[in-house]
């Protein structure tokens, strides 16, 4: 039975679940009628090449963002070699850019037509064969390359949060740097990294820009192709829930992996533990040095060169506008998010009762589906709220009865919050449970309580999770696609709806523009987020 | 030129200022990109008074947010680029008949709907390109004939998940029937020289590289490209002139069932098929004006007159579902 206390958490925790519940059940009420034409069509010749597509996918883009995530996390904040101080960031920079925007890079310069193969043409000849860029291969590296910040960042600070005792304790008792990491560091941070993958894998699953620049078909596409062009909104609903229940065995099993998280506030670290030297030194560098080149370095030189070449004569004064809206939405949206985050990560800390920890999960699960999926869910359900609720309560209340929801800025904040919530809950679960209960016991021994409690102790130590988790959010709106072009209130245009708009059309070239504007906006809070973490002194 | 009345009204007041008119507003939502429209609905403004609020999308969250308000619209007209999407809008019913004979004078009947929801603003010509250096024109003769065995490893297409193709197939199963159009894909997709591309410009772009030596495009991407590369090596055929003629699309509008300001709305899209309208309209996209006493601008008329396809557009909505899943069987991605 749940303490009283404990249920006073209650309300709000099914207020928020609710809230991502109702688009959820927009999608489950799509099994109310079943189109069998559609249905079989897509068994009997999409599904078998769709589902080996995404289950590829699944598993490179996983295996590669683990190998990356956690060999550069482990590099950056265990090792000292040339360059690790400012390498240490730089890793972190990619997180800008969109995962259609490096895709759609990516194809422009290395394809056949590319600046790239033409170049190698006209020294080769024209026999010359090189492996096709649009190949499976070709999505899973670009996935890779724009997720793999989530398993490092994650994995960077559970690294650095294992504190000098533990590292030095497995180096006096004889172990070796390799085995001091397989058995001491590792495991100690499989939590987070389980965290940082699951992350990607549910943008991996969602994914349906990067996707469609390689003309890779997934489930996610098939997903649009059902409702674009059979006109199929209800199939697609169907689909779609098919995609959520498959996340939600993810989730499930990452929650199992983790175990019980334990509590470690150590002090942190401030000397590397390892000093590289010679080859090992110059081999830490480089590799460092080519992710960061292949992830951030080359794509914003070829976004430069666009830019020079075309995208610069589309700047005019209506970019002050675009960045303004794309500046206030991510704030805005990143302060609901984390707000309404913290009173979960709260709630499943004072009072993890079954029901809050399945309000809890429920909550978290908007961020596994296609954006556009879920913002047509989210619009559907708002539209019955207003037919349903607003209208009728604002006409008795001698209101003008109309629509409240639909179309409205806050509509718009909303279907973030819904998407975003798992975002900015990873990071404050994490460093909500590096506070040991013993701490807030004694402050309440001491008298301290309620908001004063709150404010005096959990503040302070929950602030850089915090603000880690609001950059996260920050950034990801930045980025979001679907929801804003389907929600945005006129006049709202955002960077991401011109990058839409042009490589809609085709327009890679001149997409540099928004998109160069898009990662400059975004670097500012990626940087502030790295340096905010690196509190360790090199 | 001809004026319709209704503008001059309108002109007449702004210019001695009527609030009751100036304060009027039409709402688009529209699959057609900013810059192609918004030189147009300011062009609008400039004249009447009238503001145009719009908002892009693609054409089917678009349609759904058009069904979710219902009543309470906000939208009075949707904007699209292809036929297909018009058709679909119709079948969903959120459209509503726009009569106006201002209209059925300005645009020819198989460019509108039979039952006026919805007008044809611009063509869309879907033609093959082919390596000026590598074929000669006298090898090109229908889309059909690209599936013949001599451009097997030559053809470079674009995705079957784009509606223009998906409008095409739909017209080839109209004439030749289906059996016959499944085997020219099948013949396509064995052509293939590699993955098919994600739009029109990459087609042409590797038709200009050399990785293939033919492919079908939308003549306003040759435009595009052209315009920023003049030595391209890729020329225009037009295919079918025999026989049925060039596959045309368009790029239409609807008014929507329930708009809120339905004849301001009228007289919007009644200005947007005058020829003034129309030269800018279809002049911006280097696109064809529907509008026949409208010429096209100089570098499109640059590329020949040629026959246009007379069959009614709505063929590509009504077969759109028939052509995907034919496309899907022949492995046309």
């Amino acid at each position: 039975m749940a303490h009283p206390a404990q249920r006073r958490w209650y309300p709000l925790v099914f207020v928020i679940a609710a809230l991502v519940l109702l688009p959820l059940s927009v999608l489950l009420l799509s099994w109310q009628s079943i189109d069998a034409q559609i249905w079989s069509h897509l068994w009997d010749t999409q599904m078998p090449r769709l589902l080996g597509n995404t289950l590829t996918l699944i598993v490179g883009v996983g295996i590669g963002v683990t190998l990356l995530g956690v060999s550069l996390a482990w590099l950056t904040s265990l090792c000292e070699f040339p360059g690790r101080r400012w390498l240490d960031w730089a890793l972190m920079l990619p997180f800008a850019i969109p995962a259609y925007v490096l895709a759609f890079v990516f194809v422009g310069l290395l394809d056949f037509a590319g600046p790239v193969q033409t170049l190698l043409r006209e020294w080769f000849g024209m026999g010359l064969r090189l492996p096709r860029v649009r190949s499976t291969g070709g999505v899973i590296i670009v996935l890779i390359l724009v997720f793999y910040p989530y398993v490092y960042l994650l994995a960077r600070s559970a690294f650095l949060a294992q504190g000098k005792g533990l590292m030095e304790a497995a180096r006096v008792l004889g172990q070796s740097p390799w085995q001091a990491f397989w058995r001491v560091a590792l495991p100690m941070a499989r939590p987070a990294i389980g965290a940082g993958v699951a992350l990607a894998l549910m943008e991996t699953l969602a994914d349906f820009g990067a996707v469609s620049v390689f003309n890779f078909d997934t489930f996610t596409t098939a997903i649009y192709k059902t409702w674009y062009g059979f006109f199929s909104l209800s199939t697609a609903a169907q689909l779609a829930s098919l995609l959520l229940l498959v996340v939600m065995l993810v989730l499930y099993g990452e929650r199992r992996a983790r175990g019980a998280s334990r509590a470690s506030n150590e002090r942190p670290r401030v000397k590397a533990l390892y000093h590289l030297r010679g080859a090992k030194a110059w081999l830490a560098s480089s590799w460092c040095l080519l992710v960061f080149a292949c992830a951030f370095v080359i794509p914003m030189l070829q976004l430069v060169v666009w830019f020079w070449q075309r995208g610069r004569f589309d700047l005019d004064e209506r970019y002050t506008g675009l960045i303004l809206h794309t500046l206030y939405l991510g704030a805005m949206a990143a302060l609901i998010t984390v707000s309404v985050a913290l009173v979960l990560a709260f709630a499943r800390r004072q009072a993890p009762t079954p029901a809050i920890r399945a309000g809890v999960s429920l909550a978290n699960l908007g961020y596994a589906l296609p954006g556009s999926v879920l913002a047509v869910s989210i619009m559907l359900a708002f539209s019955y709220l207003d037919r349903e609720l607003v209208i009728p309560v604002s006409g008795w209340l001698g209101g003008a009865g109309k629509p409240l929801l639909l179309g409205s800025l806050s509509a718009l904040l909303l279907a973030y919050l819904v998407r975003f919530i798992a975002v900015a809950y990873g990071p404050l679960e994490n460093s909500l449970a590096r506070i040991r209960p013993s701490l807030p016991e004694a402050a309440r021994s001491l008298g301290v309580s309620g908001p004063r409690l709150f404010i005096k102790v959990y503040l302070p130590l929950l602030l850089p999770g915090t603000l880690s988790a609001a950059l996260l959010v920050f950034v990801d709106v930045l980025k979001e696609m679907p929801a804003t072009l389907l929600m945005r209130p006129f006049g709202w245009d955002t960077l991401a709806v011109r990058i839409f708009e042009m490589t809609s059309e085709g327009e890679w070239a001149r997409a540099s523009l928004p998109a160069l504007t898009l990662v400059l906006v975004g670097l500012l809070p990626v940087i502030g987020l790295i340096r905010r973490s690196a509190h360790r002194i090199g | 030129m001809l004026v319709p009345k209704r503008l001059l009204t309108a002109l007449a007041l702004t210019v001695f200022g009527s609030s009751a008119f100036a304060a009027d507003e039409v709402v688009v939502y529209s699959s057609r990109i900013d810059e192609l429209i918004k030189p147009v609905f300011d062009a609008y403004t400039a004249k009447t008074g009238v503001k145009v609020k719009f908002i892009t999308d693609k054409e089917a969250p678009l349609m759904q947010r058009i069904k979710a308000e219902g009543q309470n619209a906000t939208a009075d007209l949707l904007l699209t680029v292809d036929a297909g999407n018009l058709w679909q809008a119709e079948q969903m019913g959120i459209l509503q008949p726009l009569k106006s004979d201002v209209i059925d004078k300005n645009i020819p009947p198989q460019y509108r709907s039979s039952s006026h929801e919805w007008t044809g603003l611009s063509l869309r010509a879907r033609t093959i390109a082919y390596a000026s250096d590598r074929v000669k024109p006298e090898e090109l003769s229908t889309y059909e004939a690209l599936a013949d065995k001599k451009w097997e490893g030559r053809l470079c297409l674009r995705t079957a998940k784009k509606v223009y193709n998906q409008s095409l197939t739909a017209t080839m199963i109209e004439v030749n029937g289906p059996q016959k159009t499944e085997e020219i894909l099948k013949g396509w997709v064995n052509n293939l020289s590699t993955d098919v591309f994600s739009d029109d410009i990459a087609v042409l772009e590797a038709i200009n590289a050399g990785q293939c030596d033919v492919g079908i495009v939308n003549t306003y991407y040759y435009g595009r490209l052209h315009k920023q590369k003049p030595d391209l090596a890729v020329k225009l055929f037009w295919p079918n002139q025999a026989d049925r003629g060039v596959h045309v699309n368009l790029s239409g509008i609807g008014l929507t069932k329930y708009a809120p300001h339905p004849e301001a709305a009228k007289a919007l899209v009644e200005w947007m098929t005058t020829p003034e309208a129309q030269a800018i309209f279809a002049g911006t996209n280097q696109e064809f004006p529907a509008n026949p006493t409208v010429a096209p601008s100089a570098e499109v008329a640059s590329w020949g007159n040629f026959k246009a396809d007379e069959l009614p557009v709505e063929v590509a909505g009504k077969r759109q579902a028939e052509a995907i899943r034919m496309m899907d069987r022949a492995g046309w991605n």
